[in-house]
């Protein structure tokens, strides 16, 4: 049996849900729970349900706000006295940007961005994508210990743990050490939704929206069904939508449960970025347009008179 | 300033990848390589900076195999001074590839004060390399870049996080950016570009060079294949106006009571 910490991020009195997804996963084996910062009693309460057996807050100066140098010199400390052999995150923009920093401080190798996992005993073992889901390959971690791994956020699922833990509450005191790059500012994004990495559903576009202002009748959907938008490459590089946006090999790799693509032809970039989603519609004039290959439910139209009674349908159904 | 610009050469994009007969690694043989499209980013900010600071140089570094030379001589097509390769296969691990680019750097002779990389490499996705590199060099560096101002010692970065949100950052050099897409816009190599860069040197090294072997490796791949294949799925016309209602009601029905997804 592994002995196992999931380092977590606080949103609000709660962790994120890829933190419950990783505990779910690891339900037979000890799994610490930290945080920087004071974890809240809710966020706990949660922790103990997926199985948590202590939850370490991180308290020291200077880590009010994210910094690479500071969240890694803080973690790297706790990790140092604790005898773990893996650390889990989520591949979230902190764990992408972290966890590297602190493996390479105990010499330690890394899985980035797996969609699942085994523990072959106390030997990891995770598929992850490449080529942005192009292809799928195995990977394992040699080498010094501890090893680290990131999880894609909403690809394994909410497994529930059967035992719960005990989840007991321990601070512990953390150096944060020199910070040579600090955040002065932080600048809002312009949607309050989840990010298109961790949405549940996504209507994106593509070239045939024609213009920036017709993504207006994608955020009447996305508002009715609770989804993010996003965009083709075709889409952002015709200056219609940010690159923050972008769903592709050169944008981002999303998973979420349904994917409905409007006016998006499905080139290869794009289909590797989204392929995995569960379930996807398409709707496209072109009725040899590749992306319906991929999709579960294609209907062949304009998206411009199709989204707006599709959205229609969406508030029947949920009773908006 | 002495500006370094770590560049990976990658397939195309456009490129159907196919998992190689044992599974090891992808069928390489028919392949366009191309620079890494976060990387012409990097490259481009390095001629910016380097503009803005008379008597900077910039090199490129790169660790990877010679099947093409690509993206170094697009590098110095597009203006950088000189550059640096380590021959080594393709698939290297993120660590090792790290430990390499360091030990390029170093036998370069000149001390960094700029190092700019793409965020991540559109081949194995990994965004490991730019903090590894930074952590082994004792440098300060902030990843996923959209925005790049300042001086030769002190920089203002925007970090792009979740939802679009940005992080703005205050940066004393030496440091390490690794610059995303939206920092600026990459120029095209122009034909002198492309004629002067032939001349221009490039010094090969091998792993042994920069003190880095198979004991460094880290991360273990196998077993690569396609993902699976979806089964047909189904397709409405809606071409006709007065089918339009109907076929999307029956689609939305689907997603409820067949998909399970609402």
């Amino acid at each position: 049996m592994a002995k196992i910490l999931v380092f977590t991020e606080l949103h609000g009195s709660h962790v994120k849900g890829v933190t419950l997804e990783i505990l779910g996963k690891l339900a037979g084996h000890t799994v610490d729970v930290a945080a920087i910062g004071a974890i809240p009693s809710e966020a706990i309460a949660d922790l103990a349900k997926f199985g948590a057996a202590n939850v370490h807050s991180l308290k020291g100066a200077n880590l009010e706000k994210y910094s690479p140098e500071g969240y890694a010199n803080s973690l790297k400390g706790f990790i140092a006295g604790g005898s773990y052999d893996y650390v889990f995150a989520g591949a979230t923009s902190v764990g992408k940007d972290l966890l590297p920093r602190v493996a390479t401080m105990f010499d330690a190798g890394m899985a980035s961005e797996v969609t699942n996992f085994i523990m072959e005993g106390d030997k990891f073992a995770g598929t992850r994508p490449l080529f942005a889901g192009k292809c799928f390959a195995k990977v394992e971690l040699q080498g010094p210990k501890p090893h680290f791994v990131t999880v894609r956020p909403n690809a394994l699922g909410m497994n529930a743990n059967p035992t719960s833990g005990a989840a007991s509450a321990k601070d512990a005191a953390v150096d944060a050490g020199a910070i040579r790059a600090m955040i002065k500012d932080i600048v809002k994004g312009t949607s309050e939704k989840l990010d298109l990495t961790e949405a549940n559903i996504i209507v994106s576009g593509g070239r045939a929206m024609k213009d920036a202002a017709n993504f207006k009748i994608l955020d009447e959907m996305a508002n009715v069904i609770g989804a993010t938008v996003g965009a083709s490459r075709a889409a952002v590089d015709s200056g219609f939508a940010p690159h923050a946006m972008q769903v592709g090999q050169t944008g981002k790799t999303v998973a979420p449960s349904l994917y409905i693509a409007c006016g998006i032809s499905g080139a290869i970039q794009h289909l590797a970025g989204m392929r995995t989603s569960k379930v996807i519609v398409a709707i496209n004039t072109d009725p040899d347009a590749p992306i319906f290959t991929k999709a579960d439910y294609g209907i062949v139209g304009d998206l411009f008179t199709i989204v707006p009674i599709m959205t229609q349908e969406f508030k029947n159904l949920l009773g908006k | 300033m002495n500006i370094f610009v770590c560049v990976k050469q990658v397939p195309d994009t456009e490129t159907k990848i196919v998992p190689s007969g044992d599974g090891s690694f992808i069928e390489t043989s028919s392949i366009k390589w191309i620079m890494n499209p976060y990387d012409e980013f990097a490259v481009e900010q390095a001629l910016l900076v380097q503009a803005a600071n008379a008597g900077s140089t910039v090199t490129v570094v790169r660790v990877g195999s010679t099947k093409d030379t690509e993206a170094l001589r697009t590098a110095m097509a597009m203006g950088a001074d000189d550059a640096f390769l380590v021959e080594a296969a393709d698939n290297l691990d993120s660590y090792m590839i790290a430990k390499a680019l360091k030990g390029a750097i170093e036998k370069s002779g000149k001390t960094p004060d700029l190092i700019l990389s793409g965020k991540q490499a559109i081949d194995d996705d990994c965004l490991q390399v730019p903090q590894i590199l930074a952590t082994m060099l004792g440098l300060p560096s902030v990843s996923v870049v959209v925005g790049y101002e300042g001086s030769a010692t002190d920089v203002t970065v925007k970090r792009e996080v979740e939802g679009g949100a940005l992080e703005v950052y205050g940066v004393k050099l030496p440091a390490l950016i690794a610059c995303n897409k939206g920092i600026n816009t990459p120029r095209y190599a122009s034909l002198p570009g492309i004629m002067k860069a032939k001349k221009k040197p490039l010094t090969t090294l091998s792993l042994a060079d920069v003190g880095v072997s198979d004991a460094d490796k880290r991360v273990k791949y196998s077993n690569f294949q396609l993902p699976p294949e979806k089964p047909p799925g189904k397709k409405f016309d809606a071409t006709d106006a007065a089918k339009q209602a109907a076929v999307v009601k029956e689609v939305v029905g689907l997603l409820r009571t067949e998909a399970k997804v609402l």
